[in-house]
């Protein structure tokens, strides 16, 4: 399955969504920054890995979803829900490419510059997070279970 | 301190925010959902951290951002049966296992590095 940019998911996302986005990322950070202050950074590291983005993403998935499928007459309800999943799942497989990164962080941090460091644990978050969603896709491929139908 | 948070605020939101747009044209959606997992809030979080308390401070939350991942990917993977499995809604998926995240991440942060 080839990965490919749709620019027309911009227009379809409304302002306030962009606006919740930002209130809710910004006040995950700032209360990372508090319990640290407050609990020491063991306990405001566990922050770091918050799922912040997740929730307002799968929300507007579902509600585009339902949305496109209420504009060809029909209720959406379970397609909204199954793209939402399939996110989940993509999200699931990052985890793995999260963990590297605050390991790599950890390892390097101490004695070397903090540009070069964040961005190689950020380019590492990528190739991680690829390989684990490509290894399931191929597995998906294999599977005698497997399924035809459009992907979402 | 009233301007390290409110700093910490605005990148904080402006990192989300763009991982979250990223996330939002990629295409198919269980390649997308990658960028829910991106580590927003640790960039912006350590970038900081890194300028205002030095390499060692941020290096000690990092070690416990290994935790809170391990917890992400059972919140996700739960997430992800439910709504599929259970025809439950996203918002309240999302919302409601919150709580199991913040378990899993305290209970393995204190039982593996505190």
């Amino acid at each position: 399955m080839l990965v490919h940019a749709d620019l027309s998911a911009l227009r379809r996302t409304r302002w306030h969504e962009y606006l919740v986005r930002f209130l809710f990322g910004g006040a995950i950070t700032a209360a990372t920054g508090w319990v640290g202050h407050e609990w020491g950074p063991g306990v405001a590291g566990l922050f770091l890995a918050f799922p912040a983005i997740f929730p307002a993403a799968a929300t507007l998935i579902e509600a585009h979803e339902k949305r496109r499928k209420h504009d060809l007459g029909l209720r959406g309800t379970r397609r909204g829900r199954e793209a939402a999943a399939l996110d989940a799942s993509g999200a699931a497989r990052g985890s793995s490419g999260l963990l590297v990164f605050g390991l790599l962080v950890w390892w390097l941090i101490p004695d070397h510059s903090a540009a070069l460091v964040l961005g190689i644990a950020t380019g590492l978050w990528l190739v991680t997070a690829t390989l684990g969603w490509k290894a399931r896709h191929l597995g998906h491929r294999f599977s005698p279970k497997r399924r035809s139908g459009r992907a979402l | 301190m009233p301007e390290e948070f409110a700093l910490r605020f605005i990148i904080g939101g402006l990192t989300v925010s763009a991982f979250a747009i990223i996330g939002d044209v990629l295409k198919p959606k269980s390649f997308a959902g990658l960028f829910g997992a991106a580590p927003s809030v640790a960039l912006a979080g350590l970038a900081l951290l890194i300028f205002t308390k030095g390499g060692f401070y941020a290096a000690a939350e990092a070690r416990s951002m290994a935790a809170g991942a391990v917890a992400f990917c059972l919140y996700t993977a739960c997430a992800s049966w439910w709504m599929m499995r259970r025809n439950v809604a996203a918002p309240v998926a999302a919302a409601a296992l919150i709580p199991l995240w913040f378990a899993a991440a305290v209970g393995l942060w204190f039982i593996a590095l505190r």
